[in-house]
């Protein structure tokens, strides 16, 4: 078969997932609705396996195919199609989308076993997928647009899975709201693309600008605006500064939702996007420095809010926009192979993290905060060892993986020079930040007292709460739906979730191996043929900034360890001095460096002023009074006038009809 | 005598017809009146009729008597009905069909 | 000689319409209207016009005079006073009297000017020329033949007309409630069963049975 059709078969078997689980909903029996899920997803792996290799059979120049199922229309000029383009790009995106997929939706099964939305998950689960493989797959504009707006809808839609929730509800609508204000980025980003290029396929469009449709410099004005508005839906996807703020709240939802979406694909969408619009973002380099600057300020930012966030999701998700920053820093600076494999590391360490942290959560019935926990080391082994794994491979050390793509990373941003310098130094930074608030959270976790669930989990109970209640507002929840309800379990007890879990630690630790930074070449290799034309593409030479760049990041990471374990474990009274010491800088960073409260002043507030003065004002007097009473009031005192004539006196009619004949025929006598 | 005479004659009696559907009160009287202004019209009728030569005219008349045979036997039902429910039968007093 | 009886016909016809325009007793209008029909006739058959004249007399001052007649003396004697009462309200009264005596005036005047003065060759002459024959001009058999075959539609709708105003004229007379009381059976109408059981019909929303 050839590439494009596994890369159809890819698209259709989470489709058929989710029909499935959706439409026969009630004739699955037990559990079978998240074995149906996993299967669709895994066969959805081998299809991307069978796309590589069939891709990998063919010379490097023919390895971009697009095949297109049907025209939507052909007219005026848009040739909307619904087509696929598979190319190494795309075809290492579906293997990590797919294969970190299956592992989640195996954890799943075990992890939400006792959930009485169950099948639903399962079937949002698929959904998700199927729009983030859309996405990917995409070989025009239009299909991108497609898929980025049902990825939108799926977080929405598992943000939100447990709806009676309040909080998680509200997280849901932050979190599809600007999404949408990316998705207005993107269409408006694509509109100016098609202007120039008049078509909305990738490979004509990019074709199009290379030979000269933008104007043959750089920075050319059109360009740079659509560029920029790309990066808008990016930034939006991807939870950069300043469209950030959903990111920590959607954490409302499931963990493996959490594991999968706002870790491994959906927020990687916007990294995708830049790597595959690099034709356009070459040309504009004003938006690709705009990109940079972004990724670096999200990842300073980012890094300093999760040194003192309290709730052990919110640390994950702070590193998650982190991380982001670090893989759209390199992509905006020309390391595409060395952030989209950043972006496959990550995908699974961050994962495994999540999967730890569901299991921790589990043990402590539902609580979500760091301040309760403490000492499960002991008791949670397996866990505790996937959070080393993870946490090491996060921090950048050698010879986890994290280490290699990251430091690819900012080896190619310093090579860069000029004043990417600052980016690089920036970089290292947030390297440093990362060890620290890593480890701050696995010491906190793990280490110390035990605390008495982990002190019943030792005597072979799983704590359970005495009644349900909601992490963030210590509301009490009844065990309905809409509401996760009382089960909860461990990776320790669960089979699915310890072979999910161990698989992803291998990933974690050993993936790095496959492109030691200047020595292998394998990520370089694969995807070059998606980056031919591509100015900026890394070059094989080496220079001296590597070892360099290795030394000062190992250095680092095992410096923040340090700093973790000297305040964390050494002398467990240090972090409050400190705080008190710094307390403005505390605040700021609680407080999340305020960003909520500027989108609250500058957005939220003036929207609904104006929609109290168009209900208030404009609706009532203007619509209301005076155009349908003005219209309403001049029909009814016409149709009075009119109505006088029919006075109910049957002589009077018979007058005015004898009236009428006289007149007629005065007329008709006139005439002659 | 000419044509004309006859036609003079048909003018008058509409006329009458006329003045009495817009004058009388009583609901009888004023379909009587009504009668008065077919009548006129189907003398005019027969007098065309007999200039022409052809039989058209009568023929029409004939339908024009059908159609008063009719609507005299609709309009006493109407009558007959208003005095069976102690209607006033007075065209001035049924009046609610205004406004 | 065919004058004076023209003559005397148009003056029974005209005072006969005078007499039921202005008599009270509506009794003695439909007297008035009789001999109006009778010298129409006459009329009818100076224009040579047989059979209409016929049915003129038969049909209309035969059976729908009758009909009238019933009705007056069904309905009862409603005389009326001529002269409306001054200031009676709306646009009754004196003031519609002689608006519709103007109006009317005015219908007539037009008319005979446009009758008359028209200086149609035709209106000044006697007609066409007359060949007697049993078919001639104006015979029953003249008039059906042309019944039956030029005017064939006509005759049908209009004895269609006849059937429909017979139906409705014993609709609008009929007895609502009979001598003796009714009782409101449930009549079972195929709707009934086809109807679910919490709609319910019009005249149950409007608060009737």
């Amino acid at each position: 078969m050839s590439q494009t059709t596994y890369g159809w078969l890819v698209l259709a078997f989470p489709l058929a997932g989710t029909l499935t689980i959706a439409f026969a909903r009630h004739h699955l029996p037990g559990r079978s609705a998240g074995w149906i899920g996993t299967g669709a997803i895994f066969l959805a792996f081998l299809a991307a396996l069978g796309a590589l290799l069939e891709m990998q059979s063919h010379a490097p120049e023919h390895r971009q195919m697009v095949s297109s199922l049907w025209n939507y229309a052909s007219t005026v000029g848009v040739d909307a199609q619904m087509s696929i383009l598979v190319d190494p790009l795309s075809v290492f995106m579906i293997l990590v989308v797919s294969g970190v997929s299956t592992l989640i939706h195996l954890y799943s099964i075990t992890y939400m076993n006792e959930d009485e939305g169950f099948k639903r998950y399962f079937a949002y689960l698929n959904f998700f997928v199927f729009s983030m493989l859309v996405l990917v797959l995409a070989g025009n504009f239009l299909l991108l647009i497609v898929g980025w707006a049902f990825v939108g809808a799926a977080s929405y839609l598992l943000i939100s899975f447990w709806y009676r929730r309040t909080t998680a509800t509200r997280a849901g609508i932050k979190a599809f709201v600007i999404n949408v204000i990316g998705d207005v980025g993107l269409v408006l980003g694509t509109y100016f693309i098609f202007k120039h290029t008049g078509t909305l396929d990738f490979l004509r469009a990019f074709h199009a600008t290379t030979a000269g449709a933008f104007g043959h410099g750089s920075n050319d004005g059109d360009l740079v605006a659509g560029c920029m508005l790309l990066l808008v839906g990016a930034f939006a996807k991807s939870a950069q500064i300043p469209l950030h703020t959903w990111l920590p709240d959607a954490m409302e939802g499931p963990t493996p939702v959490s594991a999968l979406i706002h870790a491994a694909t959906m927020v990687t969408a916007g990294v995708y996007l830049i790597a595959r619009m690099h034709p356009l973002f070459e040309l504009a380099p004003a938006a690709e420095d705009v990109g940079a600057i972004g990724g670096a300020a999200t990842l300073l930012i980012a890094g300093s809010i999760a040194l003192v966030q309290t709730d052990i999701k919110r640390v994950i998700a702070y590193s998650t926009m982190s991380q982001i920053g670090y893989m759209i820093m390199g992509v905006s600076v020309g390391a595409y192979a060395a952030g989209l494999f950043h972006l496959m590391t990550h995908a699974f360490f961050k994962a495994l993290l999540f999967m730890g942290a569901g299991s921790i959560i589990g043990a402590m019935a539902g609580e979500q905060s760091l301040e309760k926990m403490g000492g499960f080391r002991k008791v949670m082994p397996f866990t505790y060892g996937c959070f080393i794994v993870g946490g090491l491979a996060l921090s950048g050390l050698p010879p986890f993986s994290g280490f290699f793509s990251k430091d690819e990373i900012l080896l190619v941003t310093g090579e860069r020079g000029g004043w990417h310098w600052a980016l690089y130094v920036a970089g290292y930074i947030g390297a440093f930040l990362t060890a620290i608030y890593t480890f701050r959270m696995i010491f906190r976790a793990f280490h110390g007292e035990p605390v008495p669930e982990a002190v019943e989990l030792k005597t072979g109970t799983l704590h359970h709460a005495h009644e349900p209640t909601n992490p963030a507002t210590g509301e009490v929840e009844d065990t309905d739906v809409g509401f996760p309800g009382p089960f909860h379990t461990i990776a320790e007890r669960a089979q699915p979730m310890r072979v999910a879990m161990s698989i992803l630690a291998l990933g974690a630790f050993g993936a790095g191996l496959v492109q030691i930074p200047k020595v292998d070449f394998v990520i370089d290799d694969f995807l070059a043929p998606s980056f031919v034309g591509s100015r900026l593409y890394q070059t094989h030479e080496r220079s001296g900034l590597l070892i360099f760049g290795i030394v000062l990041g190992t250095v680092l990471g095992l410096a923040g360890i340090a700093v973790a374990y000297r305040v964390w474990v050494q002398r467990p009274g240090t972090a409050t001095v400190v705080r008190e010491r710094l307390r403005p800088l505390y605040e700021l960073l609680v407080n999340k460096w305020y960003f909520d409260e500027l989108n609250d002043a500058l957005v939220v507030r003036p929207a609904a002023a104006v929609g109290r003065f168009a209900m208030g004002t404009f609706e009532r007097v203007f619509v209301d009074e005076t155009l349908i009473g003005g219209t309403t009031g001049l029909v009814r005192a016409g149709s009075a006038a009119v109505r006088a004539v029919q006075s109910g006196f049957v002589r009077y009619y018979a007058a005015l009809l004898v009236l009428g004949l006289a007149c007629v025929g005065f007329y008709f006598l006139l005439q002659t | 005598m000419s044509i004309a005479w006859y036609l003079a004659v048909s003018a008058i009696v509409f006329s009458l017809g006329a003045i009495g559907v817009i004058t009388r009160r009583n609901p009888l009287v004023v379909l009587l009146c009504l009668e008065l202004m077919l009548n006129g019209g189907n003398l005019a009728l027969i007098a065309f009729s007999r200039m022409w030569g052809n039989g058209d005219g009568q023929i029409l008349a004939i339908v024009v008597m059908t159609v008063a045979a009719c609507e005299v036997c609709i309009g006493l039902g109407m009558i007959v009905a208003l005095y069976r429910r102690h209607l006033p039968i007075d065209v001035d007093e049924l009046r609610e069909l205004q406004g | 000689m065919s004058q004076v009886i023209f003559f005397i016909a148009a003056i029974g016809v005209i005072s006969g319409a005078v007499g039921v325009v202005m008599l009270r007793n509506p009794f003695y209008a439909v007297l008035a209207l009789v001999a109006h029909l009778l010298s129409l006739a006459v009329l009818f058959l100076l224009l040579r016009a047989e059979f209409v004249a016929a049915i003129q007399v038969v049909i209309y001052a035969g059976a729908v005079m009758v009909l009238y007649v019933f009705v007056v003396a069904y309905v009862g004697d409603q005389t009326q006073p001529l002269g409306e009462r001054i200031g009676a309200p709306g646009a009754v009264g004196s003031r519609l009297r002689l608006g519709g005596l103007l109006l009317a005036g005015a219908l007539v005047v037009e008319l005979l000017i446009a009758l008359l003065g028209t200086g149609l060759q035709a209106i000044d002459g006697k007609g066409a020329g007359y060949t007697p024959g049993p078919q001639a001009f104006g015979t029953p058999a003249y008039i059906g033949k042309l019944l039956l075959t030029r005017f064939l539609l006509a005759f049908e709708v209009a004895s269609f007309l006849l059937l429909i105003a017979a139906v409705g004229g014993v609709v609008l007379a009929r007895r609502r409630h009979g001598l003796d009381e009714q009782e409101e059976e449930d009549l079972l109408v195929p709707m009934d069963l086809l109807r679910p059981g919490s709609a319910g019909t019009m005249a149950e929303g409007v608060g009737r049975r």
